[in-house]
């Protein structure tokens, strides 16, 4: 307990780095999966954009990376990440991986959710004259906010457990925090408040994403 | 008045769509099945200001067929004329452009679960340019139209079946289109509500001049709306005509059975059998079928040959404000005064002896 108090000022920036990491990587994933998300519901048979060719290789690419263990796929990354952001180690390498597994990740929630609007909503879409451009965000992500506000809770929540990762190569946050000084020293209690931490965090992430999604569905 | 039609005045040389020889077939799922006619060389004009009921058993191909009118699905062979334009030789942005022009209501009504009733009907003005104030204030135009101006910023879900389908009827005639497509429009609604929104369909038709073509398995909806129909049956167009003439003399058996749905028409070999066990005298079936001759003057003709009857079955009908119908009638007497009592009755209507 002694030793919690003199790491708090360590352990408070270990929640800020946390925030930074899992805000930085959720910018980049969420985007880069509502692209590859819309990419993949789109271009499949029947989709307002059909590209055969386009879905499959998309499928593939997704279907390759997803399935990775976060921890392998956090090492495997790092000549793609000193290519992409100079350095193999650290937060922005982290942020790089954590960003790439999200977008695989998201992108498949999002296809998901888009599947769940029904098909004679956008043929009436179609009927008026929309183009698929406007399909897409007049009438598909509109159509589908609800559960899409509930799919990306739940990728931050699989995001913020991902950061916990970071500290394997070297990056920070609460899990290299409780690796350091509560794991290899053997202090429950340190391993334990940044336990606490982050379910503190998760269940404020998801309390707000019900929130919203409540809001969006009007129930 | 801004509800009025500016299209209204279509030449009536031509009509406003014009079907030849379309052809729709769906490949095949699966490798060793052939794949689906749906729509089999179908040639079909609708003149401006028509009623065109396509009506058909399900799988008949006639929710395929509207849906390559407004080219939501590609036809294979044939040519389809909406307004003089070839609608399959148009680029992804014309065929756009020739959309707004079309409007749909479907069975499921298919409104966006996400926008208000207001924001449902505003939306097709909005995304063809016009401005949120202009799209709201024809939106509410088109609700006090169909009078659900109370309901505007309620959203689908708050609303009986009934109201979606006058929503979707709203929002597919905001943009002021020339010609309404409706997909079984009526088919999930109750008998009371079905008669609600056929009315608000008329008067879409004799108000602002809207041509349709509506698809239907309910041969009421054709007798109520429709002033022209075509029979489908397995792709083909079987029969097609004025509504009239189709109720008074359906040629084709499928036409025949969709008459029999709403119209008694002439017994069949059973019901004849039957009619004969429990009747007696001589069955003859009177049409009336030119929409022209009433049934009382062949009722004083027999009486006035002095030959009691017995009406046992058949119906008369009135479709478009024109009456027709079948009656089965059994006769008393002589032969001989039966047989005088019919040749005057002929002069008037059509008689066939029940076989």
């Amino acid at each position: 307990m002694e030793s919690l108090l003199e790491l708090q000022p360590l352990f408070w920036q270990a929640v800020i780095e946390t925030l930074k990491i899992v805000s930085i990587s959720l910018i980049f994933g969420g985007i880069g999966g509502l692209l590859v998300g819309l990419a993949l519901y789109t271009t499949r048979a029947g989709g307002v954009l059909q590209q055969r060719v386009v879905n499959g290789a998309l499928n593939v690419l997704v279907n390759t990376f997803r399935p990775i263990p976060f921890i392998i796929f956090i090492a495997a990354v790092q000549p793609l990440a000193r290519e992409v952001v100079g350095t193999g180690i650290g937060d922005p390498a982290a942020i790089f991986a954590i960003s790439l597994a999200a977008t695989f990740g998201i992108s498949r929630l999002v296809e998901q959710n888009l599947v769940s609007v029904p098909e004679g909503v956008i043929e009436a879409a179609r009927s008026m004259g929309c183009s698929p451009l406007r399909i897409i965000f007049t009438v598909l992500i509109p159509e589908a906010l609800g559960p899409l506000i509930l799919g990306y809770t739940f990728a931050i929540v699989a995001v913020i457990d991902m950061s916990a990762v970071a500290g394997f190569i070297g990056g920070g946050g609460i899990g290299n925090f409780a690796i350091q000084y509560g794991y290899r020293q053997y202090d429950y209690v340190v391993t334990w408040a940044a336990v606490i931490a982050i379910i503190v965090i998760v269940q404020l992430v998801q309390f707000f994403g019900n929130w919203l999604a409540r809001k969006a569905l009007r129930r | 008045m801004a509800l009025v039609n500016p299209n209204e005045a279509v030449a009536d040389s031509q009509p406003l769509v014009s079907l030849r020889g379309v052809t729709k077939r769906f490949a095949a799922q699966r490798r060793k099945s052939t794949g689906v006619l749906a729509v089999d060389d179908v040639s079909l004009d609708v003149a401006a200001g028509d009623v065109c009921g396509v009506i058909g058993y399900s799988g008949a191909g006639k929710s395929t067929l509207v849906r390559l009118i407004n080219a939501l699905e590609p036809i294979n062979e044939g040519q389809i004329l909406v307004d003089g334009q070839d609608i399959a030789s148009l680029s992804g942005k014309q065929l756009r452009v020739a959309r707004r022009n079309i409007g749909m209501i479907f069975q499921q009504f298919n409104l966006f679960a996400s926008r208000t009733v207001l924001g449902n009907v505003a939306f097709p003005l909005r995304q063809s340019g016009m401005s949120g104030a202009n799209a709201r204030g024809r939106a509410q135009e088109m609700l006090d139209f169909v009078g659900l101006a109370d309901k505007a910023s309620n959203y689908p879900e708050q609303l009986s079946g009934g109201q979606k389908q006058r929503v979707g009827i709203a929002r597919a005639l905001a943009p002021n289109p020339t010609l309404l497509l409706a997909d079984e429009a009526t088919s999930a609604l109750d008998p009371e509500t079905t008669s609600e929104v056929l009315g608000l369909l008329r008067r879409a038709n004799t108000d602002l001049g809207i041509t349709m073509v509506l698809i239907t398995h309910e041969m009421e909806v054709i007798q109520s709306l429709a002033t022209h129909v075509a029979v489908m049956e397995a792709g083909r167009v079987v029969e097609h005509g004025e509504v009239f003439d189709v109720f008074a003399r359906p040629r084709h058996p499928a036409s025949r059975k969709f008459v029999g749905t709403v119209v008694k028409g002439v017994p069949s070999p059973a019901e004849a059998a039957m009619l004969r066990e429990r009747h007696t005298g001589k069955l003859v079936t009177v049409s009336f079928t030119d929409g022209a001759a009433s049934q009382g003057e062949v009722f004083q003709k027999l009486g006035a040959a002095g030959v009691p009857f017995e009406l046992v079955y058949g119906g008369i009908n009135e479709v478009q404000g024109k009456t027709f119908g079948h009656l089965t009638l059994a006769l008393q007497g002589s032969d001989v005064a039966v047989d005088g009592a019919l040749s005057t009755v002929r002069e008037v209507a059509e008689v066939t002896e029940v076989a």
